[in-house]
């Protein structure tokens, strides 16, 4: 592989049933390209993080998937609430999610802090009442 | 153990994936928060559960996992049959209680992986 590769995902907040779709076909896509294991792992579990908080926090959004030799970018948008206290959200544990998301197996409030761990670099832009927008980049 | 020695321990009834139990697991882990699945499993490549949801199988899928047993009797719908089917994910449901199912497979010997987070 030579060249970057686009993917883009169009997220629906209506289904979180379909929440996941994106990652699951990044991550095989990632695969097939013979990427390495922990990489793919990586970026499965960060963009997946990232697309249910798409899903359970935003209404829906975006994501936007590069892959390069070199690393793998993935940009995740949304015209959702905006997050008000960034350093806040990514404290282990801090979870505005109701207990109906708690129901289906979500909101431990570790999404952020994992994504961070998972990715070597993480950039939130965000808005409130206009949207938010996070930049992950992993190394290969 | 095998993942067929798994169905006999826990007298599960396999749901899918039977071209699987050959397989080898060697952890496991046991939760109903797919937020701590995703941020604390390691290795573990079965996972008990007592949720019955498609995000389950889609945690399973980010994770590596090959191998879903859920407990207490939840049986998954078509749909999230179809998901485990497509990534080669072997199901099955036993009837134990997700402490008793766990119990059982650590005194036969299966591990938790990494034993503490960190
Ligand atoms: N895309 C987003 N739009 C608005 N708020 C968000 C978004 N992503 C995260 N948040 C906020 O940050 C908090 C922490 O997120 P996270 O660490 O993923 O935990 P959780 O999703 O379990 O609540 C969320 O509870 C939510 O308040
Ligand atoms: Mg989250």
């Amino acid at each position: 592989m030579c060249m970057t590769m686009k993917l883009h995902f169009d997220v629906s907040g209506e289904d979180f049933t379909r929440a996941g779709e994106a990652s699951g076909k990044v991550k095989s896509k990632l695969k097939q390209l013979g990427i390495a294991p922990d990489a793919v792992r990586r970026v499965a579990i960060a963009l997946y993080e990232g697309e249910i908080n798409l899903v359970i926090h935003a209404g829906g959004g975006e994501i936007d998937v590069e892959i390069s030799p070199e690393n793998i970018k993935m940009t995740l948008s949304d015209k959702g609430p905006g997050i008000a206290d960034v350093e806040k959200a990514m404290t282990e544990g801090f979870s505005t999610a109701t207990e109906n998301i708690r129901s289906l197996g979500f909101g431990a409030g570790m999404g952020l802090p994992n994504m961070k761990k998972y990715s070597d670099e993480m950039k939130i832009d965000t808005k409130i009442g206009e949207g938010t927008t996070i930049f992950m980049q992993i190394n290969l | 153990m095998t993942i067929r020695d798994i169905t006999q321990i826990l007298s599960a009834e396999v749901i899918c994936g039977e071209e699987h139990l050959e397989k080898e697991v060697h952890n496991a882990c046991g939760s109903d928060m797919m937020s701590d699945v995703l941020a604390f499993v390691k290795d573990q490549s079965l996972l008990i559960t007592g949720l019955c949801n498609p995000q389950v199988i889609r945690t399973a899928e980010m994770m590596d996992i090959i191998c879903i047993c859920f407990v207490r009797g939840k049986a998954p719908d078509e749909a999230m049959v179809e998901l485990a089917r497509e990534r080669g994910i072997v199901l099955m449901a036993t009837k134990m209680r997700m402490f008793t199912a766990c119990g059982v497979l650590y005194e036969k010997g299966l591990g938790g992986g990494t034993d503490q987070c960190v």
